[in-house]
């Protein structure tokens, strides 16, 4: 009996907090304002959708994660990629490419 | 792979939630303050900043349920709830589970019984390495009168170990009795007489010291004894120093070698000591079929090939040895080997009788699960408002079945751990009997085999019953029975229908198992009815007396001893008859056989080979066997060796046609021999058992000159047959060893018993297939009837409304009882029907068992269908007595 997760941008959330975590080990909230920064002010997430999306890519072994100490001796939980993690990523930059060239070439088609 | 992975990782994390719920309440609580931080930075209020920061992470609950649901197990926590969801609501009714709980325990429980009856006597290999090479091997030729198979010679034995190219170890046994005459007291004991051979080809090494070798088997060989382990404890007080030792076996000192450890089973032998057989080749012909043989197939050969092999084999041996004294050389050649997997060989036609049980006692679970489902369709039923609003409420489909699966799961595994309690306590009852000609008794046992297959038929038999009600109520037209409300509608058919279905297969199911036993009652009284050849055979006393040549030396001082005693037994106050025999009418493998020569037909080529028997002049009278034609032996025929002879009324007629024809005749067991006169024809006994045509006999006096190429020929082992009313008494029994200690001290009695005992031994596996069949058709019985009964007082409790405003309107009482009987009678009838087409089909299953009677036996179908069919009417009257006492007033009032 597993919910429906009719979260239409799920794929995609999960890819952006693969890119997010490609450089360093970051905590929840900061993945939020990575990508909020990234894009600009564009995509603003619903912070809480963030936290499942941190377990499943967990459970999929994509990232890991531990307990860490923040510049204000806070304790405060960090995700970083694991190996099969950014394989992933880069699967998906490449398909998510692919997709996003395609659909351009489709709407750049000028209808007389 | 993967999802083992994951499967492991739920599981563990099962243990680990709290843990993980800790750390995400900390991370949001984290991730919040980090957001407020952020906000009041950017010139909001500390309230506002926190407010904003709420609103930004969204509804926190309700992500962290959708967080939850990625790490939480879901299927294995619901599946325990499930669970304690069941074993509450199971608890909560205690007599619908204790009822379903024990019909189930019954079914299982008879089903594991038998089962393990099977597996230890069918199914389990036997004891011993690589057991599927083990072989018996015996001989069957054209003319024994179609008699079983026989043994093998010695020098039959030499030759085979010469010539074959099949066996990887052959070796002969045979049965014994020798005294151990040493200590205190002299005792009998039983023997087991094998070749080097047998004890290789079983592979059983010694708990101690050795094997025989070919070397003890040689007739000027150091006297040599195994211990088997019991008569070592019992004898030695498991003496390790025994090894090396002496002891006096029948007055002569023997070197005991070794002893088989306590695990070591031979067949359904339970020998005291191994004794090597002695082959002295010098003296050997080719008779004397009086051993077994046992022997290990070679690798890829398989018994047909070995029969093959032997088979050519045969020739060579006939030419090889001189033939038995008065038996021509051509007899031999029609001695035809039949090599059997040891396993078949000593299971017989068990078999057959096992498999229709194990069927049998099937059909009573399917019963007991019909019935099982009906109460379970009946609690669904009460249940479905339930049932309804929880499927209202949003429970899918999928949960609902699996709930009420859970139900079913749960009580099948109860009724299975009670099943396999009642399991043991019958299996002990069974091995306390330790009855019925089954083989392997020894073998059986509740074994980890056994235990799986109860667990299996638990869970099998809680799919069958539990799906039943989950097709019936998963989740279908729900909305329907919520719109329908609590009232009970008159009566939908459609609602009934699963359960008169059950009702119906359970009936038929009865009636086959009815029919069955029914089949094996008619069986059973034909056997009774066949007069044995012997009468009132509880009242005979028989006791086998040895008498060795080490106490009495000359033939005429044997017979003379054994007149003695039989007057001082004629002597015990009770006792009106007293004789002896060599051996005992219907006690299998206690009987030979020879050829027969007819003075008035001349021999020309082979002879068929007859049975016979050595008796006393009355013994004939002490069993009750009539005296058809002429005159019984006398003791004076004895005493001057009168060549004299009685045959049986089935050889007189085979022969001379009338058995008046046969006095005066004149037959002889072989050349050399004198011819000797037939003086008496007496009636047949069935040796074989009663099933069997009485075979052919000729009695020969126990005492006779020239017999068999023995100068004068005694009986020393006897059996004395005592007829009294207190036959099988201890008191009598007392009486009996002390006339017979009065002639001859120091002399065992051995084999004590009835003559009824070895009557009733031979009608033991059909005695023992016709209990178990009528318990099973007895439960089946007793089931469909509780279905049917439960059917109709359903239907009666469901209708009162219908039934008070049909007593309103003038419906008589009759007319309402007929209603509903009729009701049940149509359920009954539709299941007799099925039921016969289903007996008609089966029942050929079990024609091996019958005698006297056909699968299809008329009378029998006709009784079992009329008799069900009034118990049915009966079931259903009761309930129906009661709905037409309905108080109209009282039920119209009470809606």
């Amino acid at each position: 009996m597993t919910k429906e997760r009719g979260d239409l941008l799920q794929g995609t959330l999960d890819m952006l907090v693969l890119k997010a975590l490609q450089l360093e080990a970051m905590h929840g909230w900061g993945i939020t304002e990575r990508i909020e920064q990234w894009s600009e002010h564009v995509l603003q997430l619903g912070q809480g959708t963030l936290y499942p999306a941190l377990y499943r890519l967990e459970r999929q072994e994509l990232i890991r994660s531990e307990w860490r100490i923040t510049e204000n001796s806070r304790r405060a939980r960090y995700y970083s990629l694991t190996r099969q993690g950014r394989r992933q990523l880069e699967t998906e930059l490449a398909q998510w490419q692919r997709t996003s060239r395609a659909v351009n070439q489709v709407l750049a088609v000028t209808v007389p | 792979m993967r999802w083992i992975r994951e499967g492991w990782r739920r599981l563990r994390s099962l243990t680990r939630t709290e843990g993980i719920e800790a750390g995400l309440d900390e991370e949001i609580l984290f991730h919040i303050e980090r957001q407020t931080d952020k906000n009041l930075r950017a010139g909001l209020p500390p309230d506002e900043a926190r407010r904003q920061a709420y609103i930004q992470f969204g509804g926190v609950e309700q992500f962290k349920e959708s967080t939850r649901d990625e790490f939480r197990p879901v299927l294995i926590q619901d599946s325990l709830l499930d669970l304690r969801h069941a074993l509450r609501s199971l608890r909560r009714a205690p007599v619908f589970t204790l009822v379903a709980a024990l019909t189930l325990a019954l079914g299982i429980g008879a089903t594991t019984a038998v089962f393990t009856v099977v597996h230890g006597v069918l199914i389990k290999p036997l004891p011993f390495r690589d057991s599927d090479a083990l072989v018996s091997l015996k001989h069957t030729s054209k003319d024994v009168n179609g008699g079983p198979p026989y043994g093998l010679s010695l020098s039959l034995f030499l030759s085979y170990t010469q010539e074959n190219r099949s066996f990887e170890q052959l070796g002969v046994w045979s049965r014994g009795t020798e005294h151990v005459t040493d200590g205190v007291l002299p005792e009998e004991v039983t023997t087991l007489n094998v070749s080097a051979g047998t004890l290789r080809a079983l592979a059983v090494p010694p708990a101690m010291g050795r094997w025989f070798s070919e070397d003890d088997q040689a007739p000027d060989a150091l006297e040599t004894v195994m211990l088997m382990d019991g008569y070592w404890a019992r004898r030695f007080g498991r003496d390790p120093s025994i090894i090396g030792r002496q002891m006096a076996v029948d007055s002569r000192p023997r070197l005991v070698i070794g002893v088989m450890p306590a695990s070591f089973r031979f067949l359904d032998e339970a020998p005291d000591l191994v004794l090597p057989v002695r082959i002295d080749p010098r003296t050997l012909t080719l008779g004397g079929f009086n051993f077994e043989g046992l022997a290990r197939l070679a690798p890829g050969i398989t018994a047909e090939h070995a029969s093959a092999d032997l088979g050519r084999a045969v020739p060579v041996w006939v030419e090889a040895w001189p033939p038995f004294p008065g038996t021509p050389r051509a007899d031999y050649f029609q001695v035809t080997p039949l090599v059997r997997p040891l396993k078949q060989e000593l299971v017989g036609s068990v078999g057959t009788m096992l498999w229709v049980l194990m069927g049998t006692i099937g059909i009573v679970l399917v019963i007991a699960c019909a019935n099982v489902a009906n109460l379970v369709l009946l609690r669904a039923q009460d249940r479905h408002q339930e049932i309804a609003i929880r499927a209202a409420l949003g429970a899918g489909r999928g949960r609902l079945a699996r709930q009420m699966l859970a139900e079913s799961l749960v009580l099948g595994l109860l009724g299975g751990a009670l099943g396999v309690l009642l399991a043991s306590a019958g299996l002990h009852v069974m091995s306390m009997l330790g009855p019925a000609g089954i083989p392997r008794l020894r073998e059986i046992t509740l074994d980890p085999a056994v235990l799986a297959f109860a667990v299996g038929l638990s869970l099998a038999s809680a799919l069958l019953f539990g799906s039943i009600p989950v097709a019936r109520f998963g989740g279908r037209r729900l909305a329907l029975t919520l719109q329908g409300g609590g009232r009970g509608s008159s009566d939908s058919r459609e609602r009934h229908r699963a359960r008169h279905v059950l009702v119906v297969v359970q009936v038929a199911l009865a009636l086959v198992l009815l029919v069955g036993s029914g089949l094996m009652v008619r069986t059973f009284l034909a056997l009774r009815a066949v007069p044995p050849g012997f009468t009132d055979p509880d009242h005979v006393q028989l006791v086998r007396i040895t008498l060795s040549e080490t106490q009495i030396g000359d033939p005429e001082r044997v017979l003379r001893a054994q007149r003695d005693m039989l007057d001082r037994l004629a002597a015990i106050p009770g006792v009106t008859d007293v004789s002896f025999t060599g051996n005992v009418p219907m006690a299998a493998g206690e009987r030979s056989r020879s050829t027969i020569e007819r003075e008035d037909v001349p021999s020309h080529g082979s002879q068929p080979l007859r049975w016979f028997r050595y008796v006393a002049p009355g013994f004939f009278r002490t069993i009750g066997t009539p005296l058809v034609a002429g005159r019984d032996f006398t003791w004076v025929d004895l005493e001057e060796y009168r060549p004299v002879a009685l045959v049986s009324e089935s050889l007189a007629r085979e022969l001379w046609r009338d058995p008046r024809a046969a006095l005066g005749q004149r037959i002889r067991e072989g050349d050399g021999s004198p011819w000797r006169e037939i003086v008496g024809v007496v009636g047949d006994v069935h040796d074989d058992g009663v099933h069997r045509e009485a075979p052919a006999i000729v009695y020969w006096p126990s005492l006779m000159e020239t017999f068999l190429g023995q100068e004068i020929n005694v009986r020393r082992a006897v059996t004395f047959a005592i007829r009294s009313g207190r036959a099988g008494s201890d008191g009598f029994l007392a009486q009996v060893r002390d006339a017979v200690s009065g002639v001859e001290p120091d002399v065992p009695l051995t084999r004590v018993r009835t003559l009824g005992d070895v009557y009733g031994r031979s009608l033991a596996t059909t005695s023992f297939a016709l209990v178990m069949l009528a318990t099973a058709a007895a439960m089946a019985l007793v089931l469909g009837v509780i279905g049917i009964y439960g059917v109709i007082a359903q239907a009666v409790a469901q209708r009162r409304r219908e039934i008070g405003i049909r007593t309103a309107l003038g419906a008589s009482r009759r007319e309402l009882e007929a209603m509903f009987v009729r009701r049940g009678l149509t359920l009954a009838l539709t299941g007799v029907v099925c039921g016969l087409a289903a007996a008609v089909a089966l029942t050929r299953l079990m024609a091996s068992l019958l005698f006297g009677t056909s699968p299809l036996d008329p009378a029998i179908y006709v009784l079992v269908a009329l008799g069900l069919t009034s118990i049915a009417a009966l079931a259903s009257y009761v309930p129906a007595r009661r709905a037409a006492r309905i108080d109209p007033v009282q039920t119209l009032r009470g809606e």
